[in-house]
């Protein structure tokens, strides 16, 4: 989806503060929030990564942004529960004394990846192109590089795929590559001189762009 | 998130202890479950395994040539096993390549090396700016690359994890593998700053 959560190379946002000699978590309740998410992932096995990271990005763009990270985190695994039935929005609210804020619902996805492709398609050097895909679910191809042209500098594992995955559908293994973009492939007349960045794509993300 | 003709949301404490009390009624919290995973995270995820990597590479060839090879296993050499299926890449700096990491869809990171990841690196700002603007937003966190430094910004949109192997400054020959470790820090193993000497 096109969501609030895919910040890549927007502009508007201030200087980057670094706390010094932080703690791994500020309050209690962030470390609880941390664990429950093991809960949900493992102990319960309630949802996989992809669908705690699509959840994630289903929240209100204007609480995500407001929200700490662990707030978010938690807003994602009290969505997941809720809609896997494992616990109720009413009696969250009840124990908490207040609203409940989740994420808002998927979309109703048909993503086309219907046949595994033939993989590993692409070798270290191989030029490509990023899919102009607009996916209203979930998907791991930052806006971005969508469209934009870089060179294989890396062959990586086959990753189950995240748009099906994310949906809790039955989704297949496929390689992923380290891909190369140069600033100004990117940015265009903002780029800045001798830069590039390398973004970590699914084989279905990519075409050929000899 | 308090918007129009909404009540605010009940404190996030609040909600958390909300969802612990939900689960545990349903009795799907086993005993020390949460605290066991908490002290876990406190015990494994922490920046001084990567401190301790790179030392090591710093001053052994072969474990370098091993790191750079296969960053999972070399990590794991050292007792650092990658988090889930994490797999990691390690990234050498070089005199005229710099290295640097973001996650600009999430805040992914190589837990086991790095650690749960800082607030700044979580921050809106960090992920958007760092893909677009590297050299100005390093500057102002207090890393000045030269021109004819190349930089490369690494999005971990994938299930690659990455770490930098940075620089070894000057005037360290001799040290010991500990007395390096101990000025290798988490903003080095993520690129937005260099190993100084104290």
């Amino acid at each position: 989806m096109d969501g609030i959560h895919d910040l890549g190379g927007m502009n508007g946002f201030g200087a980057v503060e670094v706390e010094r000699d932080e703690p791994r978590f500020h309050e209690p309740w962030e470390a609880r929030a941390f664990a429950l998410n093991s809960l949900g992932l493992r102990q319960l096995g309630a949802y996989n990564v992809h669908e705690y990271r699509h959840a994630v990005e289903r929240m209100d763009p204007a609480h995500y942004l407001a929200a700490s990270y662990y707030e978010r985190w938690f807003t994602a695994i009290a969505t997941l529960l809720v809609e896997k039935g494992v616990v109720t929005l009413s009696e969250l609210e009840a124990r908490a004394g207040g609203r409940f804020p989740l994420s808002r619902p998927a979309a109703a996805v048909k993503p086309d990846f219907a046949t595994q492709p033939p993989s590993p398609r692409f070798r270290p050097g191989a030029w490509v192109r990023v899919r102009e895909r607009h996916p209203a679910g979930h998907t791991r191809a930052p806006r971005y590089v969508r469209g934009k042209r870089g060179a294989v500098v890396r062959v990586a594992r086959a990753e189950e795929l995240p748009d099906l995955a994310g949906h809790a559908l039955p989704a297949h293994h496929e390689t992923t590559y380290h891909v190369e973009f140069a600033a100004g492939e990117l940015w265009s007349d903002a780029a800045e001189p001798r830069t590039s960045v390398v973004v970590d794509l699914w084989e279905s993300y990519l075409d050929a762009a000899p | 998130m308090s918007g129009r003709g909404q009540h605010p949301a009940a404190p996030i404490g609040e909600r958390v202890r909300a969802l612990e009390e939900a689960l545990a009624e349903k009795e799907l919290v086993p005993e020390g479950f949460l605290e066991k995973r908490v002290d876990q995270a406190e015990e494994n995820f922490d920046a001084r395994n990567g401190a301790r990597v790179v030392a090591r590479a710093w001053i052994d060839p072969a474990y370098r040539a091993r790191l750079l090879a296969d960053g999972t296993a070399a990590a794991a050499e050292l007792g650092f096993r990658a988090a889930g299926s994490d797999r990691l890449v390690v990234l050498e700096d070089s005199e005229t390549v710099h290295h640097a990491i973001v996650c600009t869809q999430c805040s992914c990171t190589a837990w086991s090396v790095i650690g749960l990841p800082p607030d700044w690196y979580k921050s809106p700002a960090y992920r958007a700016r760092l893909v677009r603007e590297p050299r100005a937003l390093l500057r102002e966190m207090g890393l000045d690359l030269p021109d004819d430094v190349a930089v490369r910004v690494w999005d971990t949109s994938g299930e690659t994890r990455y770490m930098v192997l940075p620089l070894r400054p000057m005037g360290t020959e001799g040290w010991s593998e500990e007395r390096l470790a101990a000025i290798v820090t988490r903003e080095a193993l993520i690129g937005v700053a260099r190993v100084t000497p104290p």
